[in-house]
């Protein structure tokens, strides 16, 4: 596939047929914040952390990086006012629910968000789908998995499948940004007695 | 049924049942639509069909129970052909006098008859009333007068002509330019053109297209699309199958709610006999052209009727919205083309085929072509699905139409274009309907709900009403939608309850700016709407929650108090009767008055306080006057004059 010159914050950077923005950013050590982006999985575009500008033309649109498609004579901007704007407010709105995660805080700090500005969440999870995603892209067993929707949505491990698969795994834990997952992880085991009832459930 | 093998055969078929069927035989067509079904229209079917043993007239009278008429709120309704003299509110006990009166005497029942409300006037024909006079009803028309279950009534009335023209007569890209120059814009809410997206599935790569018909209409109070599949699905399917053949598609499927089960039961039957007849399979009316039409049931999911949610879950995954900087008229279900077009779309397309795209430019705007389905509900006379011209104003689709607001209440604003469409205050009743104006005012067309509000509406509240759907049906993927819903939810909670802070306003705005700009799909980024128009239009609403705690409009629950003025109160005990939480304090003689601590504000006692003491106030909470002394509640009374 032939090369496809872009240009981001100014720089010129080569880049292929296929590959996202972000990638391209990437290759040339231009970094975009992300968070629920993973090299092994395909892009997802949920935390929307990564949006910049991109300009084709003379016409501006603002897209998320992690999923947009390089182009022929593409500017991208990676900062502007209202990039940043918008990042620090989902950088709040996440904060309210994981507010001592350190990817978060050091964000926070970048980007002059108040870790405080929303009331606490009871949950801690912020919905990057990573465990989820690793589980069913990476992993094929699909132990773990979103259950309802919207503001009501959770993780949840299937019991079945944990049972059997997760103890000599746990990949999935060091990729969440904050601790929900173990939390939910933790809960599941307490709910799963006969097949591990070596575990005494006190133990919680 | 022997399958018909080509335009000759099906004309021939068509001559066939129109000269078995006499135009002057006498058959009473009766709504059976769901709204009128929830009314008792299946009693009244039952209750004709006995009429029609017991008078022994089963040779002389049909029965055609036919879909949806549109004048919801005067259903059942029944239509006296061939006379066309039309029935409202029919019940069963109705029926002997109806069939014995007007369909074998060929009288008139004049007590079943409209009447006209400014002049009291009896309206025999459904068509000179002021509901129906200022329709044009092209695509909702044939609702009254086919049995949806009925492919020979559809082929009656000229049914699956377009797709014969369309096969025998034009060439695919023929079929293309003539959509494309009819300028048919996308019924379902962006208003994108269906020509344009049928283009670029077309030519994008690939051997595999499909074409899909979007029946997930989840708009509160929308029921458009709903009344369409109920009542005339061969349209859609006509519509469909003519689109397949211009893109070069050879499989459709039909995403419909699982929620509208009568829909579903019209579309699966409208299939088979589709099929039967020889309009789907191979070698349709001996073209070569080959297409069939997959019914699928939507799990009930709002996001589902965005294109990439609605891909996904046809998929059979969970429905959620997918990045789409490639269009899905590209890369859509499996990652081939797909085209995905409204119901009310597609019902459009047979009529562009068949009467040319010169004659379909002739109705509407400049930019908005043809007519458009509004489903008019809320504080509105006349309740009903209408058909209009693009172009009409806000005006006379509410006062002309709707009959304007019952209750000599005054009109505050219509609200467009579902949850994520805005309301339109009264100083642009004038607006012209179609996309782009709706849009520039704040709202959008949408699929063509219509909410009409009156002065006792709250426009914070409506605005809280519309996020916590929103926020109920996001699909919770990317975080400025889940995230900046369930804040913005909160916010505008606290308002209504008198919560409200200095800054909330700005608050709102900004969380609004980032789900506009971030959020990964159109449910994300036209969410804010609700919040952003009626802020537009009625700031002071906002303000008043916020800075005085009152509710203008007297409805948020918290800021409002009811209260018996003592002047007026008769002690006549009906309020403290009904009050189901002991709040009203009185007896006979003794003026009542309201324990405000008790009072949960649910309005019975203004309801039922008989509208000649007009007692009980509803006032905002903090102008509630101290009890009057208890020596002054004693009425002693002179007469018992009123």
């Amino acid at each position: 596939m032939s090369d496809i010159l872009v240009r981001i914050d100014g720089k010129e950077v080569e880049a292929s047929q296929g590959m996202t923005v972000l990638e391209a950013a990437q290759s040339a050590d231009i970094s975009i914040p992300t968070l629920c982006h993973h090299e092994k999985l395909e892009p997802f575009g949920g935390c929307r952390l990564c949006i910049v500008e991109v300009q084709v033309g003379d016409w501006m649109k603002r897209v998320v990086s992690c999923v947009y498609p390089v182009e022929k004579n593409l500017i991208v901007r990676t900062r502007s006012e209202m990039i940043d704007k918008i990042r620090k407010m989902i950088l709040e709105l996440q904060l309210a629910h994981a507010p001592d995660s350190p990817e978060l805080l050091d964000l926070a700090q970048e980007y002059g968000a108040d870790k405080d500005r929303f009331d606490k969440e009871a949950s801690f999870c912020i919905h990057c789908g990573l465990c989820v995603r690793y589980c069913d892209e990476v992993k094929k067993k699909n132990a773990v998995g979103f259950v309802d929707r919207g503001i009501r949505k959770e993780i949840s491990f299937i019991p079945e499948i944990a049972a059997k698969e997760c103890w000599d795994c746990k990949e999935c834990f060091p990729l969440c940004p904050t601790e929900a997952l173990q939390a939910a992880f933790v809960l599941t085991k307490s709910l799963i007695s006969p097949p591990l009832s070596h575990e005494p459930l006190s133990e919680e | 049924m022997p399958r018909i093998n080509s335009p000759s055969e099906l004309e021939k078929l068509r001559q066939g049942i129109l000269s078995d069927r006499d135009p002057e035989k006498p058959c009473i067509t009766l709504c059976s639509g769901s709204a009128c079904h929830a009314t008792g229209s299946g009693d009244v079917a039952a209750s004709i069909e006995t009429e029609i043993e017991k008078q022994g007239l089963s040779a002389e009278l049909d029965l055609r129970k036919t879909g949806c008429h549109g004048f919801c709120e005067r259903g059942p309704i029944i239509v006296n052909h061939p006379e066309e003299s039309c029935y409202f509110q029919i019940k069963p006990e109705d029926i002997p006098e109806i069939v014995s009166q007007a369909v074998k005497e060929k009288g008139i029942v004049e007590r079943l008859l409209y009447t006209d409300l400014n002049t009291d006037e009896k309206i025999i024909n459904e068509s000179e009333i002021p509901f129906y006079k200022n329709q044009e009803r092209l695509v909702l028309g044939s609702n009254g007068s086919i049995d949806p279950k009925s492919i020979d009534d559809y082929l009656a009335i000229g049914g699956y002509s377009a797709l014969e023209k369309a096969l025998s007569q034009m060439t695919p890209e023929q079929v293309l330019e003539e959509v494309k120059k009819s300028n048919l814009r996308g019924r379902g809410g962006g208003g994108f053109p269906a020509g344009r997206k049928w283009e670029e599935s077309r030519n994008a790569p690939g051997d595999i297209k499909y074409v899909i018909v979007n029946a997930d209409e989840g708009d509160p109070g929308a029921y458009m699309d709903r009344s369409l599949l109920e009542g005339n699905p061969h349209s859609v399917l006509e519509g469909l199958m003519i689109g397949a053949y211009a893109i070069g598609s050879h499989e459709g499927y039909i995403y419909v709610r699982q929620e509208y089960p009568l829909a579903v039961e019209n579309l699966t039957i409208a299939l088979k006999l589709a099929e039967e007849y020889g309009f789907l399979g191979k070698n349709i009316l001996g073209s070569n052209f080959n297409f069939n039409i997959i019914v699928h049931k939507g799990a009930g999911a709002f996001v589902c009727g965005e294109s990439s949610a609605l891909m996904t879950a046809l998929e059979g995954r969970a429905g959620e919205p997918r990045p789409k900087y490639i269009h899905t008229a590209v890369k859509g279900v499996w990652d081939n083309p797909s085209v995905l077009n409204n119901v009310e779309t597609w019902a459009n397309v047979p009529l562009i085929i068949n009467k040319g795209a010169d004659w379909f430019t002739k109705i509407g705007t400049e930019k908005s072509k043809g007519t458009k389905i509004f489903s008019l509900v809320g504080k509105i006379t006349n309740t009903g699905l209408v058909e209009v011209p693009m172009g009409i104003t806000l005006r006379d689709i509410i006062f002309e139409i709707g009959g304007g607001i019952p209750g000599s209440k005054k009109f505050k604003a219509v609200q467009t274009g579902g949850p994520s469409g805005g309301c339109i205050p009264e100083n642009l009743l004038d607006l012209e309907v179609g996309f782009d104006e709706l849009s520039k005012a704040g709202s959008m067309m949408g699929s063509g709900g219509m909410i009409v509000m009156d002065e006792d509406t709250c426009m914070v509240d409506v605005a809280r009403y519309f996020i916590d759907f929103l926020t109920d049906e996001s699909c919770g993927k990317c975080v400025p939608c889940r995230e900046g819903l369930r804040q913005m939810l909160k916010v505008l909670t606290n308002i209504t309850e008198g919560k409200g802070n200095e800054g909330d306003i700005e608050l709102l705005e900004e969380l609004s700016e980032v789900a506009k700009e971030a959020s990964l799909c159109a449910l994300g980024t036209s969410a804010p709407n609700p919040f952003l128009s009626t802020v537009r239009y009625f700031r002071n609403e906002y303000e008043a929650h916020i800075k005085e705690k009152r509710c203008p409009a007297l409805a948020c629950k918290e800021l409002i108090a009811y209260h018996v003025d003592p002047d007026k109160c008769q002690a006549c005990m009906i309020c403290a009767r009904k009050c189901p939480a002991d709040a009203v304090d009185g007896d006979k003689k003794k003026i009542h008055i309201i324990d405000q601590e008790k009072c949960t504000k649910c309005g019975t006692c203004f309801e039922v306080c008989p509208s000649r003491f007009g007692a009980v106030n509803k006032i905002s909470r903090e102008s509630v006057p101290p009890p009057i002394a208890e020596e002054k509640r004693i009425i002693t009374r002179k007469s018992k004059e009123k």
